[in-house]
């Protein structure tokens, strides 16, 4: 029946054309793999492209004092230690070659007066560390990597949604997809695969994600039977714009904060002096962003529902170098100049700590033949992210991942894709054209991020928790009755109808770890157990596909080794 | 706020007409957010690129009252709202369906162009300098409006024998880069059609990025090729030693 479709095979499929994806994609073909790179929007066009301020890394040009071992302490403090040590370990150790990699692929970063490598502070890290080109360092590390791969030569597969992994004897064999262009079906054959899907955050209605952020990747695995770890973790980024309403969300670079920027509320009090006076605007997001919120709800909000952000204190001339594209995008946008006034912001929805639970060196999911890294992957970030910490992730778990895959690929069988899979696959694509009558996706897509933002938001309690649950289920059998008009040629609603089904997995994942955590840590906040407790400071949770049913339970966190509890205990 | 009317251009490559649709104006609305307006209440099936809203990844260039832009950063109080605002795709490429175009053979296109390659023996030392007169060039997010916009491609659709703006821009980000040490002159000349271009700078013009493409990428780039290939001096050398 396969031969009914067309089909594509490579050893070592890549989802995702991301930062992760294509780092994943470049070591896969040093191993001698073919390589296949699938992508939901055309190559170049990830979310990593709106990565801004920078690419963490020890690398010591601009304070000596730096090295692995405070990055490594800096990660884990700032994801209040529920981090994998050992992907943190790893991360520290091997950013600062990662970004001497990609330098000789011809990426260009600002520089220091001796000629090395510019870094900037940033919140959460004690040192100056983030490598960066003004405030577009995503775009520059993404065409690196993007041409890098040309050159190499993999298969590129663009606009193209993966629904479904196709799973023989216990391993990952392939992938269901459809050509958002056509709307005609493909299969992928491959001996291993690589989830770098990225994030969550289109759950949200204020989010500063793009629309192809719909957790793809974690629920593929979870549907194919893999774990997902400490699901609960959701950042939501201090800084998104607040107004006008049409850009609500998007991200204000924290490289406005790292250059000096300074919160103010209503009545011009540099509120973080209350919350964190040692960090003030430079602690952790986690922390500005309750910080902001509530200033906001007591009553010292902005205009429009925020705080103000201002960094016209600097020279003009040094906003605009520095910061061109918050410039651009203020004045254009908003009808703000940055370099002469404050800016409003306010908390966005921007990046998931948790997602598939991997091995650390390898990026190896519990589902043999399937790795995942970048955002796609749990771990490294523990129960909060710093900020530059995850170009720095794609680029040494996804270097790891596709080396991994690689290697796997050689002694894998040849695939074998199962035709009553690929049938249910079909079946459940095409539902929504067979339907006479039903609901816009559109709606339930709406309904559902009013459902995530007001209920599995910054601040969460039990009862809303439940809530949300509940309503979950309520829109997962309205998705399951959306219906779609129009033909399968580029059509927006069906390819909605499809990631709304990824979105609610996700959703759900969240919602359920967030209920279960009975505390509050990083950016997880309970109202109900305000507390940081110890005893779940040992605990991560997993989540797991038992028949239809999503199943939680948490699994106790690996003790760390005496060196690196050394490194921790140093009072830096 | 006073409704406004969108005339979306619909339809495939066989046929196709415009459609207005009326919607509600909103405070700072851009014309994406318009026609995701318009996806969400009246037309889901409407076919649009878009990936950041923030003019980052340059995935939703349109022609917009018949002006190459993007519908992320073009606002709609910028716009005559007294009559309709016409979303049309762009022209030069292959229509695959509504504001949805083919672009692929940009990526053919870039194939060619060989990658940065470091001088043999370099100590990754740069000044700032260098990198600030790179960063024009490096700025681009691939939207290909100059592409779309540019008259060789569009009138005269030479795509054969051009490699069209974006690839020059590329090319000279590639030139320009401190350590670089390829040639890429000769393709510029034979393969890339470097003298199709008479700079009338309309790929300038519509820019999103506001890079000097003719002034600061093509025109040098011009010259290089006039150097190595039309300097008399050198034409006469190369007659007389045969090389």
């Amino acid at each position: 029946m396969t031969s009914k479709y067309e089909t594509h095979e490579n050893d070592v499929l890549i989802i995702g054309a991301g930062g992760a994806g294509l780092r994943a994609a470049i070591e896969a073909l040093a191993q001698g793999a073919s390589v296949g790179v699938v992508c939901k929007s055309l190559l170049g066009k990830a979310h990593t492209v709106m990565a801004e301020g920078g690419l963490a890394a020890a690398m010591c040009n601009v304070d000596q004092a730096d090295g692995w071992q405070p990055h490594f302490r800096d990660t884990m403090r700032g994801g209040k230690f529920l981090n994998n040590w050992r992907m943190a370990q790893l991360h520290a150790q091997e950013a600062p070659d990662r970004v001497r990699e990609l330098e000789q692929w011809g990426a260009l970063f600002d520089r220091t007066d001796k000629g090395e490598i510019l870094q900037r502070a940033f919140g959460g890290h004690t040192y100056k560390r983030l490598c960066h080109v003004g405030d577009r360092t995503g775009l520059e590390m993404i065409r690196t990597l993007q041409d890098r791969g040309v050159q190499l030569g993999f298969d590129v597969y663009m606009e193209c949604t993966v629904t479904k992994l196709l799973v023989d004897n216990g391993r990952v064999v392939g992938a269901f997809a459809y050509w958002r262009e056509s709307g005609r079906f493909v299969i992928f054959k491959a001996k291993a695969i690589v989830i770098a899907t990225g994030g969550i955050g289109k759950s949200w209605r204020v989010t500063s994600n793009s629309w192809e952020c719909t957790g793809d990747g974690m629920a593929l695995a979870y549907d194919a039977g893999a774990e997902l770890l400490d699901m609960e973790f959701v950042q939501f980024h201090p800084t998104g714009m607040v107004w006008p309403p049409g850009v609500q969300g998007i991200l204000v670079t924290e490289a406005v904060r790292g250059e000096g920027g300074i919160l103010r509320n209503k009545n011009g009090e540099r509120f973080m002096e209350k919350y964190d006076p040692k960090r003030m605007e430079l602690s952790t997001r986690d922390v500005v962003a309750r910080s902001i919120y509530t200033e906001v709800k007591e009553g010292r909000g902005s205009p429009h529902g925020g705080a103000f952000l201002d960094i016209s204190h600097k020279p003009a001339e040094y906003v605009k170098r520095k910061l061109p594209s918050m410039y651009h995008q203020f004045k254009e946008l908003a009808d703000v100049d940055i370099t002469a006034g404050p800016m409003e912001v306010g908390p966005t929805c921007h990046y998931v700590m948790g997602g598939i639970r991997v091995e650390a060196e390898t990026g190896q999911s519990s589902l043999p033949g399937l790795f995942a890294a970048g955002e796609a992957a749990g771990g490294l970030h523990g129960a909060n992210r710093l900020g530059g910490n995850s170009l720095s992730d794609l680029l040494v778990f996804g270097r790891r991942a596709g080396l991994a895959a690689g290697q796997y690929s050689k002694t894998a069988p040849a695939p074998v894709a199962d035709d009553s899979q690929i049938a249910a696959a079909e079946r459940e694509v095409l539902a929504p054209f067979e339907r006479t009558e039903g609901e816009n996706p559109y709606t339930v897509h709406h309904d559902l991020q009013e459902v995530m933002q007001s209920l599995v938001g910054i601040f969460r309690v039990e009862d809303d928790l439940k809530k949300a649950l509940a309503e979950l289920e309520k829109l997962k059998a309205r998705a399951a009755r959306v219906r779609v008009e129009g033909s399968r040629m580029f059509n927006p609603g069906w390819h909605l109808s499809q990631d709304l089904l990824r979105m609610l997995t996700v959703s759900e994942a969240a919602a359920l770890a967030a209920l279960a955590r009975q505390e509050s840590r990083g950016a997880h906040s309970r109202l109900d157990y305000s507390k940081t407790d110890d005893a779940w400071g040992k605990k991560n949770h997993v989540i797991v596909k038992k028949g239809e049913q999503m199943t939680l339970f948490a699994v106790p966190t690996v003790e760390m080794p005496d060196d690196l509890k050394a490194i921790l205990a140093e009072d830096k | 706020m006073a409704d406004v009317t969108l005339r979306v251009y619909r339809g495939d490559s066989e046929t196709g007409a415009p459609v207005d649709y009326k919607l509600p104006l909103t405070e700072g609305m851009v014309v994406l957010d318009a026609v995701h307006y318009v996806q969400a209440h009246q037309a889901p099936d409407l076919a649009v690129r878009w990936n950041c809203k923030a003019a980052k990844c340059g995935s939703c260039s349109a022609e917009v009252n018949g002006r190459p832009r993007l519908m992320c950063k073009t606002r709609m109080d910028s716009l005559p709202l007294d009559q309709p605002i016409t979303v049309f795709p762009m022209k030069s490429f292959p229509l695959i369906k509504d504001l949805v175009t083919d672009v692929s053979w940009n990526y053919e296109v870039n194939k060619k162009i060989p990658p940065f390659q470091p001088r043999p023996g370099v100590d990754w030392k740069i000044d700032q300098k260098d990198v600030d007169r790179v960063q024009e060039f490096r700025k681009c997010i691939e939207c290909f409006l100059c592409q779309n916009v540019c008259h060789v491609l569009r009138d005269h659709n030479k795509t054969a024998q051009f490699a069209g703006p974006r690839f020059f821009v590329r090319t000279a980000g590639l030139e320009m880069h401190p350590l670089d040490g390829a040639d890429r002159t000769r393709l510029l000349k034979e393969e890339m059609g470097i003298g199709f271009c008479n700079i009338t700078k309309c790929c300038t013009e519509v820019c999103p990025e506001e890079i000097h493409i003719t002034d600061n990428a093509i025109i040098p780039l011009k010259e290089r090729v006039v150097d190595q290939f039309y300097d008399p001096l050198t034409m006469l050398f190369r007659k007389i030693t045969g090389k």
